[in-house]
């Protein structure tokens, strides 16, 4: 164990206070769900590529800062932003589940073609994987792609499509070989969304606001060079796209900033003239979460630490997603009890302006809620930490349908 | 940059590991708890031989010279194992005590004993760490009357290092004049819980560091750090056994850990559990390295592990379904152990409330 700053470390340790003291007003507010990022959150987002505060490890040729891998640069930097309260950058599908994916699978070509404007917020991407009869079990999906005259050819339907209405482009998981098992036949397709053929219909779900959609393809025709891996690889890529999902959903310095932020709400708060961080049961909800947030926050430094080390993370990388989704869902939820009756003015101002406090933490409550459904429900991810993690034996199958 | 053992840090744990699963499998544990005295000789001696009981006293008297961390991953094997042994306060809290205390004097008298193993120091606070035990001293010159209850480490100890209400530490033989020391009938059949009587009995009274009250509540923090490593092992020992069950018990013409419902108790655990781990560590360490976050990081990681170790005792019963509720399986040695763990040095409310207080929240 060995948690000693380099001199390095402290550099940049003071670095970032520099920094925060002299940009820290410019930064956006973090919280609140998904936008397409407005113009501050955009220069913000390129502040921080310029000193590699964001998509540090990211080779130079694709718009990164090209910094080597180390543990501890990450968590000052993480830990420096949470206690300042500023945003860490722009968080999105495309950042942090397509890019990880093209690194890890992409070609040089799509490398760098997608991954530098991706970085920089200025190319939205949606995930097309859910469909109406697929969604847990999502192999079965069956948006179709044929090949035609050098283009994959899509036909189907996608649904809670995130984004998908400001998207620029998505990745699409579809059924290109249909006579082959259900795990074989998929393909990994990136799709521009403004290709003739797609229509997007907002859904609005319960926080009131458009945030996911329906997709519908109706010939939609894009070239064969852009798959990701090769035909019948689908299932393959969209676990990676999938793992790096979890990852994103468990991070731990995004609960941090929350404990803080509460205990802010908290000594400003006052129930019937008491401060609200004077009692003491409601203190003592926010020292619980505290504990456990900081329980998960070492738990990502050793995965951290054994990544580095090449050791295979196994059970402690897949309860990440559970645990720290159900973990946000508790903190958002002491916030809204803390706001309490006061708290229940609800104006949320839609995607072009920020949302008062109150409005963002039921937004939040509720939008956790998603976020333990989306990129497989807590249940499946039980099921994943048992079967893959602990060993245990898998659920006897209904007969496959092919 | 390292978050977690190094290489000569695991290579202890599995020294440690190894002597423990030799020395105590289930009917070797049954005899012990049976007995219920807590302590074995020759189980101590073995102990002592591999440097657990002298890990944190330096080499120059002796001892490991190594950290709370090695101790704590100590703590977490002997919690696997349910081991009826005196650690926390025998290897932990009394040698650091020993080390912050004011004289070079009582360092080279102590420490060279407790890393031999033959000088066994239970400790015994009376205040400040958040017990609810009835106790009282009163102190005239080096002399000490009234009662302690919740002693720590009674069981095997030679002597008892009481902890006064304003840091001052006082060392007393258990057969000394005017001390009546006994363990009471407990629970948690492995470590049972100490009560010592003092009537007029003459003390070793240590000489008083720079800042008392504030080696006593390290003191508390290092004890707190310990019992969390001890639930973490006992924890993960009953979620190792839970699993295990479920590969292998059948009911309904299934392997019972085929059915979600036990599936998801199982993830349940290992999700709450494995991040405790890391605290653990982080705490650990934070006792060697990080003076700032030590308490706070001690008392979260007591808190949240006495929180964890309640779920995943009661689940890992229940999947063990009738057998896990008799005595005969053993299971409840660890349900137990985690139990009293939960209690000793400040049930979790409290930890909490030290937590806050450490961080300005509050005035606790
Ligand atoms: C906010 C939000 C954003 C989303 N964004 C996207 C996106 O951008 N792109 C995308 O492709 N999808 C997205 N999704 C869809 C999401 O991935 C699916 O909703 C999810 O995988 C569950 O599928 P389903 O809705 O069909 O529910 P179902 O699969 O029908 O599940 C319903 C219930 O049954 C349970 N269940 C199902 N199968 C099992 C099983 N084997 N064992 C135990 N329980 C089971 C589930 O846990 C759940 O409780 C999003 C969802 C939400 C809520």
């Amino acid at each position: 164990m060995d948690l000693t700053y380099s001199d390095t470390h402290r550099a940049l340790q003071a670095e970032i206070r520099e920094f925060a003291r002299t940009y820290g007003h410019l930064s956006p507010r973090s919280g609140g769900g998904r936008k397409r990022p407005d113009q501050k959150t955009l220069d913000w987002q390129r502040r921080l590529l310029e000193r590699g505060y964001a998509a540090r490890t990211i080779p130079r040729e694709y718009g990164g800062y090209g910094g080597a891998s180390d543990v501890l640069e990450a968590a000052i930097i993480a830990d420096e932003f949470s206690r300042a309260g500023l945003s860490p950058g722009i968080m999105n599908q495309g950042i942090s589940m397509l890019v990880p994916t093209l690194l890890e699978v992409g070609t040089e070509e799509q490398r760098r073609r997608w991954i530098a404007p991706t970085i920089r917020g200025e190319v939205i991407w949606c995930q097309g994987y859910s469909e109406p009869g697929a969604g847990s079990d999502l192999a079965s999906a069956q948006t179709r792609a044929v090949v035609d005259d050098g283009h994959f050819v899509i036909n189907g339907q996608k649904i809670w499509t995130s984004s998908a209405h400001y998207a620029d482009m998505m990745f699409l998981l579809c059924r290109t070989d249909p006579d082959r098992p259900k795990h074989a036949g998929l393909s990994y397709l990136l799709v521009p969304m403004t290709t003739p053929g797609i229509d997007v219909r907002p859904l609005t779900t319960m926080t009131g606001r458009a945030e996911f959609n329906e997709v519908f393809f109706t010939d939609v025709r894009v070239p064969v060079d852009q798959i990701v891996m090769g035909r019948g690889d689908g299932w393959h890529v969209a676990n990676i796209t999938l793992k790096h999902e979890r990852s994103m959903l468990g991070d731990p310095n995004r609960l941090m900033q929350r404990v803080h932020r509460i205990r802010d709400l908290m000594t400003r708060t006052r129930i019937d003239g008491v401060r609200v961080a004077d009692m003491p049961e409601l203190r003592d909800r926010l020292l619980r979460l505290q504990g456990e947030v900081m329980a998960s926050r070492c738990h990502y430094l050793r995965l951290l630490t054994e990544r580095a080390r090449g050791e295979d993370p196994g059970v402690k990388q897949l309860i990440v997603k559970y645990f720290g989704t159900t973990l946000g869902h508790r903190l958002s939820a002491l916030a809204v009890d803390v706001l309490g009756a006061a708290g229940l003015v609800y104006e949320p101002r839609g995607e072009a302006a920020e949302d008062d406090e109150a409005t963002t933490w039921h937004i939040d409550y509720m939008y956790d809620i998603g976020l333990m459904i989306g990129g497989g429900t807590s249940q499946i991810q039980k099921n994943i930490i048992a079967e893959r993690g602990l060993g245990l034996p898998r659920e006897p199958k209904a007969s496959a349908r092919g | 940059m390292e978050f977690g053992p190094n290489d000569a840090q695991r290579l202890f744990e599995r020294l440690v590991r190894k002597l423990l699963a030799d020395h105590l499998p289930m009917d070797a544990l049954h005899r012990l708890a049976n007995a219920g005295s807590g302590f074995d000789d020759r189980f101590w001696s073995a102990l002592t031989e591999l440097g657990v009981a002298g890990v944190l006293v330096p080499e120059r008297f002796g001892g490991a010279g190594l950290g709370v961390f090695e101790a704590a991953l100590a703590a977490e094997a002997l919690g696997y194992h349910a081991a009826p042994t005196p650690f926390a306060a025998a290897a932990v809290m009394a040698p650091l005590a020993i080390l912050g205390a004011g004289s070079e004097a009582a360092r080279a008298a102590w420490l060279p004993r407790v890393a031999t193993g033959t000088a066994r120091l239970g400790v015994a606070f009376e205040t400040l760490a958040g017990s609810t035990a009835n106790s009282a001293v009163e102190r005239r010159g080096d002399r000490l009357s009234g009662c302690l209850e919740s002693v720590v480490d009674l069981a095997g100890a030679t002597h008892v290092l009481v902890v006064l209400d304003d840091g001052t530490l006082a060392v007393l033989p258990v057969d000394g004049p005017g001390v009546r020391a006994a363990c009471r009938p407990s629970l948690d059949r492995t470590r049972p819980p100490g009560q010592v009587h003092l009537a007029d009995a003459p003390a070793e009274i240590l000489e008083p560091g720079s800042d008392p009250q504030r080696l006593a509540c390290s003191v508390v923090d290092a004890g707190r750090t310990m019992l969390a490593a001890d639930t973490l092992g006992a924890a993960q020992s009953m979620l190792d056994r839970a699993v295990a069950h479920a590969g292998q018990r059948e009911q309904f013409g299934r392997l019972i850990g085929s059915f979600q419902a036990v599936k998801h108790m199982c993830a349940d655990m290992v999700a709450m559990l494995e991040p405790c781990r890391s605290l653990v560590w982080y705490a650990a360490h934070a006792q060697d390295a990080i003076p700032e976050e030590a308490r706070v990081a001690a008392c979260h990681a007591k808190a949240h592990l006495a929180e964890v170790g309640r779920e995943v005792s009661r689940m890992a019963t229940e999947v063990h379904g009738g057998m896990g509720f008799t005595d005969e399986l053993g299971l409840h040695y660890w349900f137990k152990r985690i139990g009293a763990n939960r209690q000793l040095l400040g049930g979790p409310e409290r930890c909490r409330q030290e937590a806050a207080a450490a961080q300005g929240w509050s005035t606790a």
